[in-house]
């Protein structure tokens, strides 16, 4: 009776549907659209024309060698996710829960890196990594070894790959833990009983169990991975050194606010939502979250 | 747990090798930030030579330099002005989103329904362009209100999915006894709908406040003027431009951590049990 007028009903749900309409689903489209033109400014000058260039920004893809390193990063660091970011989050999850005292102060430590701006931890990250007495080259030298340019092309990846991924397990772990305290005592009661050994518990009973968590968290860990930009753009802006450390999402950045190529911009921005759509269902297929849990 | 009091007995030493672990897990993450903290009371040359020392002499030099040269006092307030700003919008709305979407019937519910949890797959990236083009347009670039407003779009649906997960549990019966003593529907959500969701509310908040405050990508685009930089795109700037003043730059990313880090000493509880709810339900 209350909810029969419908009156309320759009006042109440106008606003926000018309903010995602103007600012998400209008622009997700008009993206699309612009991929396909020869963009001179974003905005349109009056004279010049916007010319139709179907895929020759796709093609373009195929034979720009730094969109393959900036596609072969993002894949990269998803993979470190899936396999540190949730792996080292899913032990200390363990571990935390097998544990009695201290449960609430690890959580409280771990998780804290998340709520600090990924800027902030990029520039923490710079003063390490400083060739000029950065912490790293201070350990080195007080074990009188040579400094080392820790952001030379061969080891940059891995270095801007380090933060990003250590500042999010926290995150995961909270997301494990709590999966696994839902589960019930008396299972690990019940499987001990049988003559069941930790390990095996964690086999039989853990895992099982909190399958449907896990599959959240590497679909969480995998699109996540697509979104990397902060880091990597104030540890080593631009990719440098020599592109080596693009992501799609500074590349696409690059690509459209510096050197001014919006249509390629636009086109990089469509591959990463598609490769963010072909991952999570991928995950899905491989790690099927069980529907009765 | 149950696990620990089974085998409580036969696993004593393996205990002590848990919280060995688990202890250097917990330095990994609480060693750079004391590190940082401790390093931005000495003067640059000493951050370069001796950074593990305590600070001598202790200086409060760079924290002088930072509020001086570097605007970060403005940078704070155009933070509180957009993320606060985008905080409230977004509860608000999502509050009223949510309502809606859980207490009536009607055509097209189904399709707004997946369009809310659709928009949970667009990245900042794939609307950023078309957005930025709209704001200068709009000629609002360099406006709190271009980064606000793509701001509460983005994470607005986060916020509805929250919301309605929590307002689909609330009984029914007490709106059901308001409106039999006459109570209309915006009573009804005034004083019963919102205070009842303060608990959902503050996590939607506390999540929407971080990560607007946290978004260097959209602050970057929008705002090109260094008087209007909130606080992430100015530490882009200090990394760039400060890069080899080494306290400046220690003063600088304390300064921005520690509001945050008393925060979250409050706030921890709600932040951490509003991530379960959103994320697993998201």
């Amino acid at each position: 009776m209350l909810y029969k007028k419908k009156l309320p009903l759009l006042i109440f749900l106008l606003p926000g549907l018309l903010l995602m309409l103007i600012f998400l689903y209008e622009p997700f489209l008009e993206n699309i659209k612009n991929s396909f033109y020869d963009m001179s400014s974003v905005v349109k000058m009056p004279g010049k024309e916007w010319t139709f260039i179907g895929f020759d920004n796709y093609k373009k893809l195929f034979t720009d060698p730094k969109i393959r390193i900036a596609i072969l990063n993002s894949l990269k660091i998803m993979g470190l996710a899936v396999v540190f970011q949730v792996g080292v989050a899913f032990i200390l999850a363990v571990l935390v829960s097998s544990i009695k005292r201290g449960q609430h102060i690890f959580r409280t430590v771990y998780f804290f890196p998340i709520v600090i701006s990924a800027s902030a931890i990029g520039l923490l990250f710079k003063l390490f990594y400083n060739y000029n007495g950065g912490m790293l080259n201070q350990i080195l030298l007080a074990l009188d070894k040579k400094p080392v340019n820790w952001l030379a092309p061969a080891t940059a990846f891995i270095m801007i790959s380090i933060p990003t991924i250590w500042s999010y397990v926290g995150f995961y772990f909270v997301i494990l833990l709590t999966g696994l305290n839902a589960i019930s005592d008396e299972l690990y009661e019940a499987a001990s009983i049988d003559g069941c050994t930790r390990w095996k518990q964690v086999f039989y009973i853990t895992i099982p169990l909190i399958r449907g968590v896990v599959c959240t968290c590497i679909t969480l860990a995998v699109t996540g991975a697509l979104k990397v930009f902060d880091l990597p753009w104030v540890i080593v802006p631009k990719g440098a050194p020599q592109g080596l450390t693009h992501f799609l999402g500074t590349y696409m950045y690059e690509q459209t606010f510096t050197i001014n190529n919006i249509d390629y911009g636009s086109t990089i921005a469509l591959v990463i939502v598609i490769f963010g759509v072909v991952m999570s269902k991928i995950v899905s297929t491989i790690v099927k979250p069980d529907e009765n849990l | 747990m149950a696990a620990a009091k089974v085998s409580k007995k036969r696993f004593k030493v393996s205990h002590i090798f848990i919280y060995l672990i688990l202890i250097f897990w917990a330095l990994t993450t609480i060693f750079p930030f004391v590190w940082v903290i401790n390093n931005s009371f000495k003067a640059s040359r000493d951050v370069i030579n001796h950074s593990f020392s305590l600070p001598s002499p202790f200086t409060l030099d760079n924290y002088k330099n930072a509020f001086d040269n570097l605007n970060i006092l403005i940078a704070y307030k155009n933070s509180f002005v957009i993320s606060g700003s985008v905080t409230i919008a977004v509860m608000v709305l999502a509050t009223m989103m949510a309502f809606a979407m859980t207490r009536y019937q009607f055509k097209g519910k189904g399709i707004i329904n997946s369009l809310i949890i659709a928009s949970l797959m667009f990245p900042v990236f794939s609307t950023i362009i078309p957005v930025f083009k709209m704001m200068s347009k709009m000629n609002l670039i360099n406006h709190a209100l271009s980064v606000i407003l793509p701001q509460v779009a983005g994470n607005l649906s986060f916020a509805v999915i929250v919301m309605m997960g929590f307002l689909r549990e609330l009984p029914l019966e007490m709106e059901e006894a308001a409106y039999m003593e006459g109570a209309n529907v915006r009573q009804v959500f005034t004083r019963i709908i919102v205070p009842l969701s303060k608990p959902s509310l503050a996590t939607v908040a506390i999540f929407c406040f971080l990560w607007s405050y946290n978004d260097l990508f959209t602050q970057l685009i929008m705002i090109r003027r260094r008087s209007m930089y909130p606080v992430c795109a100015l530490l882009n700037e200090i990394s760039s431009k400060y890069g080899t003043d080494y306290g400046l730059m220690a003063s600088s990313i304390t300064i921005i951590i520690i509001p945050v880090l008393i925060v979250y000493i409050f706030l921890q509880k709600n932040i951490i049990k509003g991530l379960t709810a959103g994320a697993i339900k998201g």
